[in-house]
Protein backbone atom coordinates (compact mmCIF):
# COMPACT_ATOMS: atom_id res chain seq x y z
CA UNK A 1 0.00 0.00 0.00
CA UNK A 2 1.15 3.43 -0.83
CA UNK A 3 1.51 5.74 2.60
CA UNK A 4 1.65 9.65 2.00
CA UNK A 5 3.22 11.66 4.24
CA UNK A 6 1.94 15.61 4.59
CA UNK A 7 0.80 18.54 6.28
CA UNK A 8 -2.09 21.25 5.73
CA UNK A 9 -2.12 24.24 6.83
CA UNK A 10 -5.19 24.31 9.48
CA UNK A 11 -4.11 23.93 12.75
CA UNK A 12 -8.13 22.68 13.38
CA UNK A 13 -6.68 19.47 11.81
CA UNK A 14 -5.30 16.52 14.47
CA UNK A 15 -2.88 14.52 13.66
CA UNK A 16 -4.51 11.84 11.16
CA UNK A 17 -3.58 8.21 10.71
CA UNK A 18 -6.13 6.93 8.37
CA UNK A 19 -7.17 5.44 4.92
CA UNK A 20 -8.08 8.56 2.33
CA UNK A 21 -11.35 8.32 0.86
CA UNK A 22 -13.20 9.37 -1.97
CA UNK A 23 -17.13 10.85 -1.56
CA UNK A 24 -18.67 12.45 -4.56
CA UNK A 25 -15.87 15.30 -5.16
CA UNK A 26 -15.06 15.37 -1.52
CA UNK A 27 -11.52 14.51 -0.13
CA UNK A 28 -11.36 12.42 2.48
CA UNK A 29 -9.42 11.41 5.66
CA UNK A 30 -11.13 9.87 8.02
CA UNK A 31 -13.77 10.87 8.98
CA UNK A 32 -11.85 14.72 8.21
CA UNK A 33 -12.91 16.46 4.46
CA UNK A 34 -9.85 18.10 3.51
CA UNK A 35 -9.61 20.66 0.64
CA UNK A 36 -7.49 19.54 -2.26
CA UNK A 37 -6.59 22.86 -3.30
CA UNK A 38 -2.78 22.70 -2.74
CA UNK A 39 0.31 20.89 -0.95
CA UNK A 40 -0.26 17.86 0.21
CA UNK A 41 -3.55 17.47 0.19
CA UNK A 42 -3.65 18.35 -3.75
CA UNK A 43 -0.75 15.25 -3.64
CA UNK A 44 -3.56 13.28 -1.77
CA UNK A 45 -6.75 14.05 -4.05
CA UNK A 46 -4.46 12.63 -7.89
CA UNK A 47 -3.19 10.21 -5.78
CA UNK A 48 -6.32 9.06 -4.42
CA UNK A 49 -7.93 9.40 -8.32
CA UNK A 50 -5.50 8.34 -9.62
CA UNK A 51 -5.56 4.70 -7.74
CA UNK A 52 -9.02 4.52 -8.05
CA UNK A 53 -8.40 4.69 -11.81
CA UNK A 54 -5.57 2.03 -11.48
CA UNK A 55 -7.63 -0.37 -9.62
CA UNK A 56 -5.52 -0.27 -6.56
CA UNK A 57 -6.63 0.58 -3.08
CA UNK A 58 -6.38 4.27 -2.07
CA UNK A 59 -3.22 5.16 -0.26
CA UNK A 60 -3.33 5.72 3.27
CA UNK A 61 -2.73 9.12 4.98
CA UNK A 62 -0.32 10.43 7.82
CA UNK A 63 -1.64 14.23 7.89
CA UNK A 64 -2.03 17.10 10.36
CA UNK A 65 -2.45 20.61 11.32
CA UNK A 66 0.96 22.70 10.64
CA UNK A 67 1.02 26.56 9.38
CA UNK A 68 5.00 26.46 9.16
CA UNK A 69 6.12 26.79 13.06
CA UNK A 70 6.84 23.05 12.76
CA UNK A 71 4.74 21.45 15.92
CA UNK A 72 2.57 19.72 13.99
CA UNK A 73 5.34 18.13 11.84
CA UNK A 74 7.41 17.40 14.53
CA UNK A 75 4.13 15.63 16.14
CA UNK A 76 3.74 14.02 13.54
CA UNK A 77 7.76 12.81 12.89
CA UNK A 78 7.19 11.53 16.97
CA UNK A 79 4.18 9.36 15.99
CA UNK A 80 5.64 7.56 12.78
CA UNK A 81 8.12 6.53 14.59
CA UNK A 82 6.17 5.01 17.02
CA UNK A 83 4.45 3.37 14.52
CA UNK A 84 6.13 2.52 11.60
CA UNK A 85 7.74 -0.48 12.64
CA UNK A 86 4.50 -2.17 13.31
CA UNK A 87 3.44 -1.33 9.43
CA UNK A 88 3.70 -2.07 5.90
CA UNK A 89 3.79 -0.31 3.34
CA UNK A 90 5.25 -0.40 0.05
CA UNK A 91 5.78 2.58 -1.43
CA UNK A 92 5.56 5.89 0.41
CA UNK A 93 5.67 9.80 0.05
CA UNK A 94 7.28 12.18 1.92
CA UNK A 95 6.04 15.71 1.18
CA UNK A 96 5.29 19.15 2.72
CA UNK A 97 6.51 19.01 5.94
CA UNK A 98 9.06 21.18 8.39
CA UNK A 99 12.68 20.22 7.17
CA UNK A 100 14.30 18.91 10.64
CA UNK A 101 17.34 17.00 10.30
CA UNK A 102 17.18 15.19 13.70
CA UNK A 103 13.56 13.89 13.02
CA UNK A 104 14.42 13.38 9.47
CA UNK A 105 17.13 10.86 10.56
CA UNK A 106 15.21 9.37 13.05
CA UNK A 107 12.29 8.47 10.24
CA UNK A 108 14.98 6.74 8.24
CA UNK A 109 16.26 4.65 11.26
CA UNK A 110 12.76 3.88 11.72
CA UNK A 111 12.36 2.82 7.95
CA UNK A 112 15.00 1.16 8.21
CA UNK A 113 13.71 -1.28 10.78
CA UNK A 114 10.61 -2.26 8.97
CA UNK A 115 10.51 -5.50 8.09
CA UNK A 116 10.53 -4.71 4.07
CA UNK A 117 11.78 -1.36 3.13
CA UNK A 118 9.40 0.98 1.38
CA UNK A 119 10.30 2.89 -2.14
CA UNK A 120 10.74 6.12 -0.47
CA UNK A 121 10.13 9.13 -2.46
CA UNK A 122 10.60 12.96 -1.35
CA UNK A 123 9.18 16.20 -2.36
CA UNK A 124 8.74 19.41 -0.69
CA UNK A 125 10.16 20.42 2.62
CA UNK A 126 11.11 16.14 3.01
CA UNK A 127 13.41 16.24 0.38
CA UNK A 128 14.88 19.62 1.81
CA UNK A 129 15.98 17.74 5.25
CA UNK A 130 16.95 14.73 3.29
CA UNK A 131 19.46 16.50 1.00
CA UNK A 132 20.94 18.96 4.35
CA UNK A 133 21.22 15.00 5.93
CA UNK A 134 23.60 14.08 3.20
CA UNK A 135 21.40 10.99 3.19
CA UNK A 136 19.71 11.46 -0.12
CA UNK A 137 20.82 8.36 -1.52
CA UNK A 138 18.65 6.35 0.59
CA UNK A 139 15.49 7.32 -1.49
CA UNK A 140 14.51 6.17 -4.50
CA UNK A 141 12.84 9.17 -5.85
CA UNK A 142 12.88 13.01 -5.64
CA UNK A 143 10.45 15.33 -7.91
CA UNK A 144 12.19 18.41 -7.49
CA UNK A 145 11.72 21.52 -9.35
CA UNK A 146 14.16 23.51 -11.62
CA UNK A 147 14.74 25.42 -8.73
CA UNK A 148 15.20 22.82 -6.34
CA UNK A 149 17.58 21.35 -8.43
CA UNK A 150 19.99 24.08 -8.37
CA UNK A 151 19.68 23.29 -4.38
CA UNK A 152 20.16 19.75 -4.85
CA UNK A 153 23.20 20.75 -7.01
CA UNK A 154 24.46 23.15 -4.70
CA UNK A 155 26.82 20.82 -2.23
CA UNK A 156 27.04 23.88 0.30
CA UNK A 157 23.38 24.89 0.34
CA UNK A 158 21.05 23.58 3.36
CA UNK A 159 17.89 25.23 1.86
CA UNK A 160 16.75 26.64 -1.60
CA UNK A 161 17.39 30.10 -0.04
CA UNK A 162 20.77 29.70 0.39
CA UNK A 163 21.07 28.52 -3.44
CA UNK A 164 24.39 30.51 -4.57
CA UNK A 165 23.88 32.99 -7.68
CA UNK A 166 25.87 30.86 -10.01
CA UNK A 167 24.33 27.58 -9.63
CA UNK A 168 20.50 29.21 -9.19
CA UNK A 169 18.07 27.94 -12.03
CA UNK A 170 18.85 28.41 -15.51
CA UNK A 171 16.68 25.65 -17.65
CA UNK A 172 19.47 25.26 -19.58
CA UNK A 173 21.93 24.09 -16.50
CA UNK A 174 19.50 21.34 -15.70
CA UNK A 175 21.54 18.63 -17.40
CA UNK A 176 24.81 19.82 -15.60
CA UNK A 177 22.32 20.42 -12.39
CA UNK A 178 21.85 16.81 -12.57
CA UNK A 179 25.20 15.43 -12.75
CA UNK A 180 26.74 17.77 -10.18
CA UNK A 181 23.79 16.73 -7.64
CA UNK A 182 25.01 12.95 -8.25
CA UNK A 183 28.57 14.14 -8.16
CA UNK A 184 27.54 15.40 -4.45
CA UNK A 185 25.22 12.51 -3.43
CA UNK A 186 22.64 14.97 -3.05
CA UNK A 187 20.31 12.74 -5.43
CA UNK A 188 17.76 9.93 -4.94
CA UNK A 189 18.21 6.85 -6.82
CA UNK A 190 16.31 8.64 -9.57
CA UNK A 191 14.69 12.43 -10.23
CA UNK A 192 11.95 13.82 -11.61
CA UNK A 193 12.63 17.48 -12.46
CA UNK A 194 9.93 19.55 -13.13
CA UNK A 195 10.39 22.32 -15.69
CA UNK A 196 9.75 24.05 -18.85
CA UNK A 197 11.22 20.72 -19.91
CA UNK A 198 10.36 17.46 -17.34
CA UNK A 199 13.61 15.24 -17.31
CA UNK A 200 13.99 12.09 -15.80
CA UNK A 201 17.28 11.29 -14.77
CA UNK A 202 20.13 8.96 -12.60
CA UNK A 203 22.97 9.13 -11.97
CA UNK A 204 24.16 7.96 -15.65
CA UNK A 205 22.37 11.24 -17.00
CA UNK A 206 19.70 11.91 -18.64
CA UNK A 207 17.00 8.89 -19.44
CA UNK A 208 14.10 10.57 -20.57
CA UNK A 209 12.24 14.37 -21.52
CA UNK A 210 9.32 15.27 -22.00
CA UNK A 211 7.70 18.83 -23.05
CA UNK A 212 4.94 18.35 -24.90
CA UNK A 213 1.51 19.29 -24.86
CA UNK A 214 3.50 22.79 -23.58
CA UNK A 215 1.28 24.34 -21.01
CA UNK A 216 3.32 27.20 -20.36
CA UNK A 217 1.05 28.67 -17.09
CA UNK A 218 1.38 25.28 -15.23
CA UNK A 219 4.67 26.74 -14.17
CA UNK A 220 2.58 29.26 -12.30
CA UNK A 221 -0.29 27.38 -10.79
CA UNK A 222 0.46 26.38 -7.07
CA UNK A 223 0.10 22.85 -6.83
CA UNK A 224 0.89 21.40 -10.85
CA UNK A 225 3.99 19.70 -8.72
CA UNK A 226 2.11 17.97 -6.33
CA UNK A 227 -0.36 16.39 -9.13
CA UNK A 228 2.75 15.02 -10.91
CA UNK A 229 3.93 13.67 -7.36
CA UNK A 230 0.82 11.91 -6.42
CA UNK A 231 0.57 10.17 -10.15
CA UNK A 232 4.14 8.80 -10.00
CA UNK A 233 3.67 7.46 -6.50
CA UNK A 234 0.60 5.19 -7.49
CA UNK A 235 2.48 4.30 -11.08
CA UNK A 236 5.01 3.23 -8.70
CA UNK A 237 2.99 1.17 -6.16
CA UNK A 238 1.02 -0.05 -9.28
CA UNK A 239 4.93 -1.71 -9.70
CA UNK A 240 6.16 0.41 -12.61
CA UNK A 241 9.55 0.92 -12.54
CA UNK A 242 10.53 4.63 -11.10
CA UNK A 243 11.97 6.04 -13.99
CA UNK A 244 8.94 4.68 -16.37
CA UNK A 245 6.75 5.78 -14.10
CA UNK A 246 8.01 9.21 -13.90
CA UNK A 247 7.93 9.62 -17.43
CA UNK A 248 4.25 8.58 -17.52
CA UNK A 249 3.09 10.88 -14.85
CA UNK A 250 4.90 13.98 -15.96
CA UNK A 251 3.21 13.60 -19.63
CA UNK A 252 0.27 12.64 -17.98
CA UNK A 253 0.15 15.94 -15.93
CA UNK A 254 0.90 17.48 -19.08
CA UNK A 255 -2.24 15.95 -20.91
CA UNK A 256 -4.07 16.59 -17.97
CA UNK A 257 -3.12 20.55 -18.33
CA UNK A 258 -3.61 21.16 -22.00
CA UNK A 259 -7.51 19.33 -21.21
CA UNK A 260 -8.33 21.56 -18.45
CA UNK A 261 -7.78 24.93 -20.68
CA UNK A 262 -5.29 26.46 -17.94
CA UNK A 263 -4.10 30.27 -17.52
CA UNK A 264 -1.58 31.08 -14.65
CA UNK A 265 -4.30 32.52 -13.04
CA UNK A 266 -6.25 28.53 -12.68
CA UNK A 267 -6.40 26.66 -9.48
CA UNK A 268 -5.24 23.10 -9.18
CA UNK A 269 -9.26 22.15 -8.65
CA UNK A 270 -9.64 22.41 -12.31
CA UNK A 271 -6.95 19.66 -13.55
CA UNK A 272 -8.46 16.84 -10.87
CA UNK A 273 -11.01 15.76 -13.42
CA UNK A 274 -9.17 15.52 -16.62
CA UNK A 275 -6.45 12.93 -14.29
CA UNK A 276 -7.65 9.61 -14.87
CA UNK A 277 -8.01 10.82 -18.59
CA UNK A 278 -5.09 11.66 -19.29
CA UNK A 279 -3.32 8.70 -17.03
CA UNK A 280 -4.67 6.45 -19.36
CA UNK A 281 -2.98 7.98 -22.44
CA UNK A 282 0.27 8.14 -21.29
CA UNK A 283 0.54 4.78 -20.31
CA UNK A 284 -1.05 3.43 -23.28
CA UNK A 285 1.47 5.65 -25.30
CA UNK A 286 4.19 3.80 -22.82
CA UNK A 287 2.89 0.73 -23.90
CA UNK A 288 2.61 1.82 -27.46
CA UNK A 289 6.50 2.71 -27.66
CA UNK A 290 7.56 -0.40 -26.04
CA UNK A 291 5.50 -2.78 -27.92
CA UNK A 292 7.41 -0.87 -31.31
CA UNK A 293 10.89 -0.97 -29.47
CA UNK B 1 9.30 14.95 -26.81
CA UNK B 2 12.36 12.80 -26.00
CA UNK B 3 11.53 9.11 -24.81
CA UNK B 4 14.23 6.90 -23.11
CA UNK B 5 16.71 7.85 -25.18
CA UNK B 6 19.36 6.50 -22.73
CA UNK B 7 22.15 9.16 -23.60
CA UNK B 8 24.44 8.56 -21.15
CA UNK B 9 26.40 11.37 -19.17
CA UNK B 10 29.45 11.32 -17.83
CA UNK B 11 28.99 11.81 -13.94
CA UNK B 12 31.62 13.52 -12.89
CA UNK B 13 32.25 29.09 -3.92
CA UNK B 14 32.36 31.93 -3.63
CA UNK B 15 33.71 32.43 0.33
CA UNK B 16 33.32 35.22 2.09
CA UNK B 17 36.03 35.75 4.27
CA UNK B 18 34.81 35.42 8.20
CA UNK B 19 34.50 38.76 9.46
CA UNK B 20 35.87 38.35 13.23
CA UNK B 21 33.78 41.59 14.49
CA UNK B 22 30.65 40.13 13.86
CA UNK B 23 28.42 37.78 15.71
CA UNK B 24 25.42 35.65 14.94
CA UNK B 25 21.72 35.68 16.59
CA UNK B 26 20.95 32.21 16.74
CA UNK B 27 16.77 31.87 17.35
CA UNK B 28 14.38 28.89 18.08
CA UNK B 29 12.47 29.24 14.86
CA UNK B 30 12.34 31.22 11.71
CA UNK B 31 9.25 33.16 12.53
CA UNK B 32 11.34 34.81 15.40
CA UNK B 33 14.29 35.77 12.96
CA UNK B 34 12.06 37.81 11.12
CA UNK B 35 10.52 39.75 14.29
CA UNK B 36 13.93 39.81 15.34
CA UNK B 37 15.19 41.71 12.02
CA UNK B 38 11.57 43.66 12.17
CA UNK B 39 12.44 45.02 15.42
CA UNK B 40 16.79 45.57 15.35
CA UNK B 41 15.77 47.41 11.37
CA UNK B 42 13.48 49.59 13.23
CA UNK B 43 16.07 50.91 15.61
CA UNK B 44 19.13 51.52 12.47
CA UNK B 45 21.00 48.07 13.39
CA UNK B 46 23.69 47.54 10.86
CA UNK B 47 22.37 43.82 10.84
CA UNK B 48 21.36 41.04 7.75
CA UNK B 49 19.66 37.81 7.72
CA UNK B 50 22.16 34.97 6.71
CA UNK B 51 22.29 31.44 6.45
CA UNK B 52 23.79 29.62 9.45
CA UNK B 53 27.20 27.90 9.85
CA UNK B 54 27.35 24.21 9.28
CA UNK B 55 27.77 23.38 12.62
CA UNK B 56 24.55 25.11 13.62
CA UNK B 57 22.30 24.02 10.94
CA UNK B 58 19.36 22.08 12.03
CA UNK B 59 16.43 22.20 10.06
CA UNK B 60 14.65 25.34 8.12
CA UNK B 61 17.04 28.07 9.45
CA UNK B 62 18.55 31.65 9.70
CA UNK B 63 20.25 33.34 11.85
CA UNK B 64 21.11 37.68 12.33
CA UNK B 65 24.70 38.95 11.79
CA UNK B 66 25.22 41.90 13.50
CA UNK B 67 27.84 44.05 14.77
CA UNK B 68 29.72 42.11 18.01
CA UNK B 69 30.44 45.73 19.57
CA UNK B 70 26.83 46.51 19.83
CA UNK B 71 25.62 43.20 21.53
CA UNK B 72 24.38 44.79 25.03
CA UNK B 73 22.35 47.01 23.02
CA UNK B 74 21.09 44.58 20.80
CA UNK B 75 20.02 42.49 23.18
CA UNK B 76 18.13 45.01 25.31
CA UNK B 77 16.57 45.83 22.00
CA UNK B 78 15.20 42.70 21.59
CA UNK B 79 14.49 42.23 25.32
CA UNK B 80 12.03 45.27 24.54
CA UNK B 81 10.54 43.80 20.96
CA UNK B 82 9.79 40.41 23.25
CA UNK B 83 11.90 38.55 21.49
CA UNK B 84 15.21 36.83 22.66
CA UNK B 85 17.81 34.46 21.08
CA UNK B 86 18.43 31.19 22.27
CA UNK B 87 22.68 31.60 21.74
CA UNK B 88 25.12 34.53 20.75
CA UNK B 89 27.96 33.43 18.77
CA UNK B 90 30.77 34.86 17.57
CA UNK B 91 31.45 34.72 13.29
CA UNK B 92 34.22 31.79 12.80
CA UNK B 93 33.70 31.11 9.13
CA UNK B 94 32.30 32.25 5.86
CA UNK B 95 28.19 32.71 6.25
CA UNK B 96 25.47 31.45 3.19
CA UNK B 97 24.18 34.08 1.18
CA UNK B 98 20.09 34.30 1.28
CA UNK B 99 19.18 34.11 -2.58
CA UNK B 100 19.31 37.47 -4.15
CA UNK B 101 18.13 37.16 -7.90
CA UNK B 102 14.71 37.18 -9.05
CA UNK B 103 13.46 35.56 -12.71
CA UNK B 104 10.70 37.21 -14.23
CA UNK B 105 8.10 35.38 -16.78
CA UNK B 106 6.18 37.66 -18.68
CA UNK B 107 2.85 35.54 -19.50
CA UNK B 108 0.90 38.49 -21.55
CA UNK B 109 -1.84 39.34 -18.88
CA UNK B 110 -0.17 37.76 -15.62
CA UNK B 111 3.29 38.09 -14.66
CA UNK B 112 5.63 35.89 -12.41
CA UNK B 113 8.31 36.28 -10.01
CA UNK B 114 10.54 33.60 -8.80
CA UNK B 115 12.95 34.28 -5.81
CA UNK B 116 14.53 30.74 -5.32
CA UNK B 117 12.30 28.14 -4.56
CA UNK B 118 9.06 30.21 -4.31
CA UNK B 119 6.68 31.85 -7.18
CA UNK B 120 3.95 34.54 -7.24
CA UNK B 121 2.10 35.38 -10.31
CA UNK B 122 -0.16 37.96 -10.38
CA UNK B 123 -2.73 39.53 -13.02
CA UNK B 124 -1.28 42.43 -14.54
CA UNK B 125 -4.40 44.68 -14.83
CA UNK B 126 -6.04 44.09 -11.50
CA UNK B 127 -2.39 43.54 -9.71
CA UNK B 128 -4.29 40.51 -7.76
CA UNK B 129 -1.95 37.77 -6.82
CA UNK B 130 -3.55 34.69 -8.53
CA UNK B 131 -0.93 31.76 -8.01
CA UNK B 132 1.58 31.12 -5.63
CA UNK B 133 3.94 28.15 -6.49
CA UNK B 134 6.96 26.33 -5.55
CA UNK B 135 8.59 26.33 -1.77
CA UNK B 136 8.08 23.05 0.45
CA UNK B 137 7.90 24.40 4.03
CA UNK B 138 4.49 23.80 5.51
CA UNK B 139 3.38 27.34 6.13
CA UNK B 140 3.28 27.66 1.84
CA UNK B 141 -0.10 26.66 1.45
CA UNK B 142 -1.12 28.44 4.47
CA UNK B 143 0.50 31.91 2.50
CA UNK B 144 -1.37 31.10 -0.70
CA UNK B 145 -4.79 30.80 1.44
CA UNK B 146 -4.19 34.61 2.94
CA UNK B 147 -2.28 36.47 -0.20
CA UNK B 148 -4.58 34.62 -3.57
CA UNK B 149 -7.32 36.79 -4.59
CA UNK B 150 -5.59 40.04 -2.99
CA UNK B 151 -4.22 43.19 -4.96
CA UNK B 152 -1.00 43.42 -4.17
CA UNK B 153 -1.62 46.41 -2.40
CA UNK B 154 -4.05 45.50 -0.21
CA UNK B 155 -2.03 42.11 0.41
CA UNK B 156 -0.40 40.94 3.69
CA UNK B 157 3.50 41.15 3.53
CA UNK B 158 4.70 37.35 3.59
CA UNK B 159 7.42 37.81 6.35
CA UNK B 160 4.37 39.07 8.05
CA UNK B 161 2.52 35.74 8.56
CA UNK B 162 5.39 33.09 7.50
CA UNK B 163 7.26 31.50 9.26
CA UNK B 164 10.12 29.71 7.78
CA UNK B 165 12.57 30.30 5.09
CA UNK B 166 9.98 29.72 1.71
CA UNK B 167 7.86 32.29 3.66
CA UNK B 168 10.90 34.64 3.44
CA UNK B 169 11.77 33.81 -0.17
CA UNK B 170 8.18 34.39 -1.01
CA UNK B 171 8.08 38.34 0.77
CA UNK B 172 11.19 38.47 -1.50
CA UNK B 173 9.72 38.02 -4.54
CA UNK B 174 6.42 39.79 -2.98
CA UNK B 175 8.32 42.81 -2.96
CA UNK B 176 10.07 41.91 -6.07
CA UNK B 177 6.61 42.35 -8.12
CA UNK B 178 5.87 45.22 -5.82
CA UNK B 179 8.65 47.24 -7.22
CA UNK B 180 8.21 45.79 -11.01
CA UNK B 181 4.34 46.60 -10.65
CA UNK B 182 3.21 49.52 -7.85
CA UNK B 183 3.86 53.05 -9.16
Amino acid sequence: MLAIVGTVPDLNVPLLDAPVRLEGDDLLVGKHVIAPDRGTPALMMVAALAARHLGLPLPHAFLIGDEGLGAGSRELYGHLVEVLPQREYSTMVFHYLQPDVDWHNKILLTIRDMDRKPCLIADAGFMYAAKMSGQSQAYDLFTPDAGELAFLADETAPHPFYTRGFILHDENKVPDLISRAYANCNAASSLLVKGATDCIADATGILATVSEPCEEAMEAIGGTGDTVTGMVSVLIESGIPVPEASFMAARANRLAGSRAGLTPGSQISRLAPHIPGALSEAMAEVEEQRADS
Amino acid sequence: MRFFSFSKRKQAGCKAFPRADRGLLVFENTSEVIQAEKALKNEGRDIKVMGPPPEIQKGCDMVVEFPLMEELDIIRDLDRAGVSPISVVPVTGPLLEPVNLFQTKDFGEYVMVRAANMKLTVEKESQTIVNISGGGCPDVPFLAVHLIGKTLKDAPRPRDLGHTLCGYALDLAFEEMKTRCLP
